[in-house]
């Protein structure tokens, strides 16, 4: 699985950059950059954890 | 006929839910100061049903049918900034700050917190005890720092933290906050003048320079931005940090868990905001027709989405109404969800953080010098937490 993030809709809450900043990372803007979008096998369920606090569902997981 | 339960309620231990709530279903009706009817949501993933869905449920608090939970939200209707706008008007005013509070942004604020975090705590153990740490300590480190970001005069704090207190006071009356809104205005507009033709380097001087100078704001929008950015700045996170204080203070076991172990502090700082609820709760109104939990909601029918419960939901969290410092549960709705999430939570960590992980460490005999009992808690309808708080140490 691969993250995948919608710009568009980032608000610049930043708690994915809390969650995992090795994931995640904040433009200049403030708008969010993902730093390395592969979810290792097994490890889905973190990220899914993660992704669900992003106050704008800007973040998905794609196959 | 018997009356519907009131909405907001005065807590009776400042860091517990007001005892009332216990009765209020997950979503049922409730009945406001005016008595309005309006529909109040305790359930967490209720709450988040509704603080993600801003295209059913409006934050407009300039439309008539947005619920007043006290009656400064009728003089706020006179104010317009974007925690009271929709998408996407919203979202283009949120887009202009966001670049001042990301992660890095605020990490990079964290020397100067400190630096006045020890000299504050110099002062107070040079005074001797006893000290009170809501003027003493928990005011002064949040209005510094958003003083120092906006690049609003410190020298100025006892004007503006006198009129941000009436404006977010669940007691305050509706002649008083209309005048606090309109002084705060005054003040604002004043300084946004002087700084059009001397620029310094805060953040307001930014939005002059990139957004009034341009045509992406007015100046008068300006002013609105600002006043919602100074009072949200300050009250709030002086409030957590107090009432963090004594919220550890009276769970002894968790506070030498975080002794022995400060790496905890963040957690221990994420499960104060949840367990404190320092927003009781916050309004909306529904612009449609909604399914909520079983219930028909109808297009202008007001909400409130009860933080202090759903932060204590035992479907979101296990035994909820344990504090635990190692919990490290980051979804409670202390500061919203959705597009209005708080965009200074990263600072409000950051400041609750340094304060208190400094205070504890620094004053390791700190102790309440009142009863918890006699500590006057802040008023049902506005930012809760107590208004002194007398330690020794
Ligand atoms: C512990 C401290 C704080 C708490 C509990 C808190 C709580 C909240 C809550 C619950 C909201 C959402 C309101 C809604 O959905 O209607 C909010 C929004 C907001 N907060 Fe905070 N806040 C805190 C600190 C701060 C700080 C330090 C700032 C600094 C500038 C700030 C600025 C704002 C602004 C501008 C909004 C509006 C965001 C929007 O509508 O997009 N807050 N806050
Ligand atoms: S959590 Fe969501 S809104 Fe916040 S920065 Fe990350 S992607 Fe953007």
């Amino acid at each position: 699985m691969r993250i995948s993030a919608d710009q568009g809709r980032c608000l610049g809450a930043g708690q994915c950059v809390l969650s995992a900043p090795d994931r995640f990372d904040q433009s200049e803007l403030g708008l969010v950059e993902v730093l390395d979008p592969e979810v290792p096998e097994g490890d889905e369920k973190r990220f899914r954890d993660i992704l669900d606090l992003c106050p704008s569902q800007a973040l998905s997981l794609e196959a | 006929m018997t009356l519907l339960p009131e909405y907001p309620q005065a807590r009776g231990c400042p860091f517990q839910p007001a005892s009332g709530y216990a009765d209020y279903e997950p979503v049922s009706k409730v009945r406001l100061y005016n008595g309005r009817e309006v529909w109040a949501v305790t359930g967490h993933a209720e709450a988040r049903q509704v603080l993600l869905d801003p295209g059913t449920y409006s934050s407009d608090r300039v439309h008539p049918h947005y619920p007043a939970l006290a009656p400064r939200f009728e003089s706020a209707r006179k104010v317009r900034n974007f925690i009271g706008m929709d998408p996407p008007e919203h979202t283009v005013q949120r887009r202009m700050l966001l670049s001042s509070f990301t992660v890095k942004k605020t990490n990079a604020l964290r020397p100067r917190i400190q630096t006045l975090v020890d000299g504050l705590i110099d002062e107070i153990e040079a005074k001797g005890p006893v000290a009170d740490l809501v003027p003493d300590f928990a005011l002064p480190v949040p209005s510094i720092v958003i003083c120092e970001l906006l690049g609003v005069p410190y020298a100025d704090h006892a004007f503006f933290e006198h009129q941000s207190r009436r404006v977010v006071t669940g007691s305050t009356t509706l002649e008083e906050s209309a005048d606090a809104f309109a002084q705060l205005k005054a003040y604002l507009d004043d300084l946004i003048q002087r700084k059009q033709r001397e620029p310094g380097d805060g953040l307001l001087d930014t939005l002059i320079a990139e957004q009034v100078g341009t045509g992406g704001l007015t100046r008068a929008e300006l002013v609105d931005i600002a006043l919602l950015l100074l009072v949200a700045g300050h009250e709030t996170t002086a409030s957590a940090i107090a009432l963090g204080v004594v919220t550890l203070l009276e769970h002894p076991d968790q506070l030498a868990a975080l002794r022995s172990d400060p790496r905890l502090l963040p957690t221990a700082v994420e499960e104060l905001l949840r367990f404190m609820a320092i927003a009781d709760g916050i309004a909306r109104f529904a612009t449609a027709d909604a399914d909520l939990a079983g219930h028909r909601v109808r297009a202008g029918d007001g909400v409130v989405v009860v933080i202090a419960t759903a932060n204590r939901d035992g479907e979101a969290f296990p035994s909820p109404a344990a504090f635990a410092v190692d919990r490290g549960a980051r979804h409670h709705v202390s500061f919203g969800h959705g597009v209005h999430q708080c965009i200074g939570q990263n600072l409000a960590r950051a400041e609750m953080e340094i304060a208190l992980g400094t205070l504890f460490r620094r004053l390791p005999g700190l102790r309440l010098a009142r009863d918890l009992a006699d500590l006057p808690i802040k008023e049902a309808g506005g930012v809760q937490g107590v208004w002194e708080l007398p330690v020794t140490w």
